[in-house]
């Protein structure tokens, strides 16, 4: 059991840049989305879905490949996923106090 | 044979390996406390956009807090995440002096990380951001602020120490290429304060 996970690791070789660069770029466009003042050409809804949308691609970007999620085992992965679970089932709990 | 397994699965005996059982129990033992803290700061943010849909008055974060700041801090914590499995692949190929190197660089980056914030929040007090009051609007912009970005910097603050630490023992020459589980985990929970910036940063700051 020992020697094969050891040979499962040094399998993966992530090039750290590339996602570093990735990073980079969506935060500047997350800026430059986040500037703007929501307005009738620029909803709000629009904002926040692209704000939203580029945060969970660097955190996904993030936990996939800095926290190696993408070479654990599934079991791993099930338990990064119960907080987001969770945290989706909070707030529609308390969605009807709007 | 069979039957001796059959008895002990009525009993309730866990087989030896489950699809659980991993490599390295601190690094499940990590991701455990990583789930757990991700729901305290998904409680936050949810407490904290539902405080924000029921005001009439809440203020226009990016007008308040500015960007250009908190853009650059964000920047600094991917570059530290950067080092960080820089850290941990040196140490994979036994380069103890590269761990060593990339550690320092990581706490570094910690450190200029908690001076910027300390700087953004003393600023912000002058300006009249206060936790229970301020003059753009709702006082609960202000708590709320504050308590979720203090959170996060305490993290912040808790990392730079375990890393600090992790750093030390590297110039021990405690870890080698046979030896960086410790590192990997220390590496997880630095990762994840950086994660947590990055929503913290959309939804706090930019949203």
């Amino acid at each position: 059991m020992a020697s094969a996970s050891h040979s499962e690791h040094d399998d993966h070789h992530v090039n750290y840049m590339a996602i570093f660069w990735w990073l980079l770029a969506l935060t500047i466009l997350e800026v430059l989305a986040g500037i703007p003042q929501a307005s009738p050409a620029y909803p709000q809804l629009l904002k926040g879905a692209l704000l939203v949308g580029m945060a969970v691609a660097k955190a996904v970007l993030v936990a996939l490949y800095f926290m190696h999620l993408k070479f654990e085992k599934v079991a791993l992965g099930f338990i990064a996923m119960i907080p987001l679970v969770l945290c989706v089932f909070v707030v529609l709990m308390v969605l009807p106090d709007f | 044979m069979t039957d001796a397994a059959a008895v002990d699965h009525a009993h309730g005996v866990e087989p030896a390996e489950t699809p659980l059982t991993p490599e390295s129990w601190g690094k499940l033992g990590m991701w455990v406390f990583l789930a757990g803290d991700a729901m305290s700061f998904g409680t936050l943010l949810a407490g904290y956009a539902i405080m924000r849909g029921n005001s009439a008055n809440w203020p226009v974060p990016v007008d308040v807090l500015g960007i250009s700041l908190t853009a650059f801090m964000t920047f600094l914590l991917i570059c530290s995440s950067v080092t960080m499995v820089k850290g941990l692949d040196a140490i994979k190929n036994d380069d103890q002096a590269g761990l060593v190197k990339y550690m320092w660089l990581t706490v570094g980056g910690g450190l200029i990380f908690l001076a910027l914030q300390a700087y953004e929040w003393t600023h912000l007090i002058n300006l009249g951001l206060h936790l229970s009051a301020n003059k753009w609007g709702d006082s609960l912009f202000g708590t709320t602020f504050y308590i979720i970005t203090g959170f996060h910097g305490m993290h912040v603050t808790g990392g730079v120490i375990y890393l600090a630490v992790i750093a030390m023992r590297g110039q021990k020459g405690v870890y080698s290429a046979t030896n960086w589980n410790e590192v990997e985990i220390a590496g997880l929970y630095w990762h994840f304060v950086d994660l947590v910036w990055i929503l913290v940063f959309t939804f706090i700051y930019l949203l």
